[in-house]
């Protein structure tokens, strides 16, 4: 009888521990410690699944100098960039048909070749408020952006419609039925990590102003503080989404001590919070107003357009392209030609700390 | 100063794992033995340094006290004493400490001619403590990558390196450790509730027999594991529950740095349906 246990233990655990290495990636890993040592702030990441060095198309000729007559006296309807000379205009053209437009499509993606001014085509609509929009973000979102800047090439990656975008989900056939509804969650997506999570929180925290507010400042439960499960858990679905966006684990932004608690989060944190502001904006700002422009085959399942995410531009990198700026490549996306209106002030990220508890000094101290 | 009668017979010298007879002697009820002086060097050094490291440390509040291992920089190398070679030293005191106290049991073992199954039972704590600070460092590379020696750090450290992998209840092994814990909880109070249920009787009746005790559990799932079985399958649960609490954590970071709910795409490429 106990020679059979034996041989049956002996099995179950070498059949179960087959099945554990089965998934398992056993190479090389790369870590990084984020906090003070021994707090268990570290990035490991398996060699093989580091996102390798985007590839930087070449110029499609040298940047010519400034100066010479303006792009808005050479040619006709200019509305965002009739203020920057004629030279850089063409060669920021040249870069887009490499960053954006189809090799076979070309010029002609967006233009009529007969009337170049002309607007009949619906990308070149788009293109405008996408220039405004590059624009915006490098002169109004550099606390999320910085220095490095974005361009066309950031999301686009030589497609005329970025790979990572989202659109509206289809809902329930019966939503107030409680059979056949998912509430969005609990089945395998990739924007939630895989995780049973709900993965319909993009609605309302990249394109709504819905603000994530879960732990209280109070220790103890508090009226003035009601957070549902459902919240917490579309929350937890959009932080798993920044995490794989970003190619990160949620220690790079936070100390799980307190998610709350800013005096114990490293700067990234302020950086991201930034971002989604930022995404916010973008949606609603420059891809939501385009909604009468979009063919129905450029929208969503619900007619909505295809919108950005964390991914759209970073796709498993901290720093999109690995952090290379190709800004000095289009020096006119950096900041509004003064043809461009004034758009959304940028707000104050929260005044630091909002802790529910003093950082312990040892965690601080480094 | 025999406390039972039968002590004397079994409190003979010999049976020792080194040979030879040093500190082979009771001390009151304790048996000392050559790995009890090691226990109590090691365990005492452990602690003074434990001390020592926390009056180097900036608070004395006894939740707060830190000894934190080295940066992950210093790699498998010793670290500087305030930069985490007081975690290093302490480490290695605690293994000898906790392993000397294995050794022990097993010499204790030995002089009564009983099996090894407790010192085999503790050994799993010890694995449990030692894939914490020493096989996932080594594998990971850094001794860094251990926990710190102190009451709210080292949740710190359980919850941030939870964290690292978005969603640990995913962690398969973490799954099977879990469900182990709660079954050896359970098994306990069965087995507790039944053994209680025997010598209690309605008042008047005689304390029932372990026959009654079967009869319960066939009456009720067709089957008694018995009452030699349910000590075999009690300590089978509470092994596995630690055992697979170690592989759970051993698992995360060498042979898994993703999201755990990501680990479970396997099924989902199955080449059955994907």
């Amino acid at each position: 009888m106990s020679r059979i246990l034996v041989k049956a233990t002996i099995t179950a655990i070498s059949g179960l521990g087959i099945m554990l290495l089965g998934g398992c990636e056993p190479g090389h890993k790369q870590t990084s410690q984020n906090g003070y040592r021994g707090a268990g702030l570290n990035q490991i990441v398996d060699a093989r699944h580091v996102v390798p060095a985007a590839v930087i198309p070449p110029e499609a000729y040298a940047l010519p100098p400034d100066g010479g007559p303006l792009a808005g006296q050479s040619y006709q309807n200019l509305k965002v960039l009739g203020g920057i000379s004629k030279d850089r205009f063409d060669h920021l053209m040249a870069n887009i048909n490499q960053w954006v437009a189809p090799p076979a499509a070309g010029c002609t993606y967006c233009h009529n070749p007969a009337n170049m001014a002309s607007d009949e085509k619906y990308t070149k609509v788009v293109a405008r408020q996408m220039l405004l929009m590059t624009q915006t973000i490098n002169s109004q979102w550099s606390p999320h952006v910085k220095q490095t800047g974005v361009t066309c090439y950031t999301c686009h990656r030589g497609n005329a419609v970025p790979v990572n975008k989202w659109a509206n989900a289809v809902g329930a056939p019966n939503p107030d039925s409680i059979t056949g509804n998912r509430y969005g969650q609990n089945a395998p997506n990739a924007d939630v990590g895989y995780a049973s999570l709900p993965s319909n929180g993009f609605a309302e925290y990249l394109n709504g102003a819905k603000n994530i507010r879960l732990a209280a400042d109070t220790a103890l439960p508090s009226k003035d503080h009601v957070v549902s499960v459902k919240d917490a858990e579309k929350t937890y679905g959009l932080m798993v989404h920044l995490s794989t966006a970003l190619g990160v684990n949620c220690t790079y932004c936070h100390n799980t001590q307190s998610f709350r608690a800013w005096n114990l989060s490293r700067p990234q944190r302020a950086t991201a919070w930034y971002g989604i502001r930022m995404v916010r904006d973008i949606n609603q700002h420059h891809i939501g107003i385009l909604q009468s422009v979009f063919p129905d085959y450029r929208k969503g399942p619900l007619g909505d357009p295809y919108k950005v995410n964390c991914t759209t531009c970073h796709q498993g990198q901290a720093k999109p392209l690995g952090g290379v700026s190709m800004i000095a490549q289009a020096p006119a996306l950096k900041g509004p030609t003064p043809a461009a209106p004034t758009v959304v002030a940028v707000p104050a990220a929260p005044s630091a700390p909002l802790a529910l508890n003093d950082a312990p000094a040892l965690l601080a101290r480094k | 100063m025999a406390l039972l009668s039968f002590e004397r017979k079994y409190r003979v010298r010999g049976g020792t794992l080194i040979g030879g007879d040093l500190f082979d002697f009771w001390v009151g009820p304790f048996y000392v033995g050559f790995f009890g002086v090691t226990t109590a060097i090691s365990a005492l050094l452990g602690t003074l340094l434990i001390f020592y490291a926390a009056s180097l440390g900036p608070t004395w509040n006894p939740w707060l006290i830190s000894i934190a291992p080295p940066d992950i920089s210093y790699g498998l190398r010793l670290a500087p004493l305030r930069d985490g070679g007081f975690w290093q030293i302490i480490t290695i005191m605690a293994i000898i400490a906790f392993v000397s106290w294995a050794l022990r049991e097993v010499e204790i073992c030995r002089k009564l001619g009983i099996g090894y199954h407790v010192p085999f039972a503790y050994g799993f704590a010890i694995f449990a403590y030692v894939s914490l600070e020493v096989i996932r460092p080594f594998l990971l590379g850094a001794w860094g990558f251990g926990f710190p020696y102190g009451i709210f750090s080292h949740l710190d450290w359980v919850s941030n390196t939870g964290y690292q992998y978005l969603h640990f209840h995913y962690n398969p092994a973490h799954m099977i450790a879990v469900s182990f814990f709660f079954v050896t909880g359970g098994a306990l109070a069965f087995h507790g509730a039944l053994v209680l249920s025997s010598v209690n009787p309605a008042p008047g009746e005689a304390v029932k027999s372990p026959e009654y005790e079967d009869a319960f559990f066939r009456d009720t799932i067709g089957y008694s594991v018995g009452t030699l079985g349910i000590h075999r399958l009690g300590l089978f649960l509470a092994l596995s529950a630690g055992f697979w609490s170690a592989i759970c954590i051993i698992i995360s970071g060498p042979l898994w740095t993703r999201g755990w709910p990501e680990w479970w795409t396997w099924w989902l490429n199955l080449p059955i349906w994907s």
